[in-house]
């Protein structure tokens, strides 16, 4: 009986830690779930989208140079409406692809701050279940803007997309600054914040994901300062000249052909720079993005109910793709597909992993339920008892 | 909860509803006239070379350029702020692992969210003041960060 009694306070004690549709399980969850899908939907959008998308906008700009060659004004106008159209494609989806996840991230560093949010469970609650709104809406109205467009929008340059978008974007501001108020008042209050599980775990996947975390974050920073200093203003450069060498090409240039030799190796260089600026971006958003998530991921083993040893195996899966993605992403510069296809697969590691601890959290959160509802029913048979 | 970890917890959520509401602000207000700006000076640029009006082409292309190099730093200074509360964030639930006394957290604290705050204020100010003013800002405060980063690895190192 004494037994029993203190494994249902045990039970109570965590149940109550991270309760049934409480604020921390909906963070974390929630969080999860949305980086999730963020990431698959940026693996799908980079397999199926992004490179047939690179390819028309390179076929529209070259339609462009040979308008200017024919002095089809009218013509060059539509091609860039084309390209515009492109641009706005692949724009909103990396847009709905970035916030999802960072929304992502932003439900689960709560999740960990939540034992110092001085507010009531309801409302953290009503907060996270905002946050998780917005973190829906906004990258859903992004991802339909381009499709929406301006069709009945009450406004000159914004449609209803866009609309919903911005909504979503308030609904996680406003939860964000509950959150922040929270936190605020927990700083000004006496009271210690309770021992948190989260925040003592010292297992071995908890320590490997957040020292590769935070080695991902620097190598990040790194790469940034690196990029920032060596390459973005000479490609800011670069984008001039070689648009500019184009019409001039294009208008002046004697000789046949729809496009002249000057203007091709023009376009030819335009779509290289494209693709190394687009590559450098991605490489250094993506291996900070997984350094995040593998420390975040380091936080949350004490609520993965998994094995030692799978505990460590997807620790080890989400590290190795989170350096196989950015490293391959880069190496598509000198190895062209063969290369994206291995940052493809890098992604899907990622994944894989995420989703295997995601697994391991709602375990543990039905375990958490099981074991809560055997308690009571222990101490409820106990006070019958009594009666 | 020591004070240094009080600071930087809140100084990164603060950042982060700062970061969203000038998102916010920026989707609305400003980033659709933006692209359509960038869109049309471009395509009136291969339209002028189109009639063979080199002047009016290199001015469209100047245009598109400096629309470009602004729109760039915006949304850059955005993705930065946002992304660097996060870190923030993360680094104050880990602040009780690193091993030095208070007053070195403090210090450390001190430049990461000097860093996260004037970073991307350098890179969107580069847009406003003549760019070596900006850039300095930026790099400035980047080295802040990478020092305090790098000292966040040393101490993690030497454990709590």
């Amino acid at each position: 009986m004494a037994l029993a009694g203190s494994l249902a306070n045990a039970a109570g004690e965590r149940a109550a830690a991270f309760p049934r549709l409480g604020a921390r399980r909906l963070l974390v969850i929630g969080g999860l779930a949305l980086f999730l899908g963020g990431t698959i939907f940026g693996d799908v959008f980079a397999v199926f989208i992004l490179h047939p998308n690179a390819d028309r906008i390179g076929q529209a700009l070259a339609g462009a140079v040979a308008a200017v060659r024919q002095h089809r004004a009218d013509e060059a106008g539509r091609s860039f409406e084309a390209i515009g159209g492109l641009l706005e494609n692949r724009g909103t989806k990396v847009d709905a692809h970035a916030h999802m996840i960072g929304f992502g991230y932003l439900a689960m560093l709560l999740a960990i701050l939540y034992p110092w949010i001085r507010l009531s469970e309801a409302a953290k609650r009503g907060l996270a279940v905002l946050l998780i709104a917005g973190g829906v809406v906004l990258p859903v109205g992004v991802f339909a803007i381009h499709y929406v467009g301006l069709a009945y929008s009450p406004l000159e340059s914004i449609g209803w997309a866009s609309i919903i978008a911005d909504a979503g974007g308030l609904l996680a501001v406003a939860a964000c600054a509950g959150f922040l108020a929270g936190l605020w008042r927990g700083w000004r209050s006496d009271e210690p914040p309770a021992e948190d599980a989260l925040l003592a775990d010292r297992s071995w996947a908890g320590r490997v994901l957040l020292a590769g975390g935070t080695l991902l974050i620097l190598a990040g920073f790194l790469h940034g300062a690196w990029f920032a200093g060596v390459d973005l203003y000479a490609q800011e450069r670069q984008d001039h000249d070689l648009l500019a060498r184009m019409a001039e090409s294009a208008a002046m240039d004697p000789g046949p052909g729809l496009i002249p030799e000057r203007a091709g190796a023009a376009l030819n260089a335009y779509g290289n720079l494209q693709t190394d600026h687009a590559v450098k971006i991605a490489a250094h958003s993506h291996i900070i993005e997984f350094g995040l998530i593998a420390l975040m991921a380091g936080f949350f083993q004490p609520y993965v109910l998994l094995s030692e040893r799978w505990k460590r195996r997807w620790a080890v899966v989400l590290l190795t793709g989170s350096v196989t993605l950015p490293v391959a992403v880069l190496a598509e510069l000198r190895f062209g597909l063969p290369a994206g296809g291995v940052a493809d697969v890098g992604g899907a590691l990622v994944i894989a992993a995420l989703a295997g601890m995601l697994t391991g959290v709602v375990r543990y959160t039905g375990c958490l339920d099981g074991f809560a509802e055997a308690a009571a029913g222990t101490t409820g048979g106990g006070s019958g008892g009594a009666r | 909860m020591k004070r240094s970890q009080q600071v930087l917890a809140i100084a990164g959520l603060a950042l982060a509803v700062w970061a969203m509401c000038y998102g916010f602000y920026y989707a609305v207000w400003v980033e659709h006239q933006t692209l359509d700006h960038i869109g049309g000076a471009l395509a009136g640029a291969f339209q002028h070379a189109s009639a063979r009006d080199m002047a009016g082409a290199r001015a469209g292309l100047d245009d598109y350029a400096r629309a470009k190099y602004v729109y760039t730093r915006e949304v850059d200074a955005h993705s930065h702020w946002i992304g660097l509360a996060m870190v923030l964030l993360a680094l104050a639930a880990l602040w009780n692992r690193l091993g030095y006394g208070e007053s070195a957290r403090r210090l450390v604290a001190g430049a990461l969210i000097a860093g996260a705050y004037g970073f991307p204020l350098g890179v969107l100010l580069q847009n406003h003041l003549a760019a070596p003013a900006g850039q300095g800002i930026a790099i400035g405060a980047a080295g802040l960060l990478i020092a305090g980063f790098g000292a966040i690895a040393f101490g993690f190192a030497r454990g709590s």
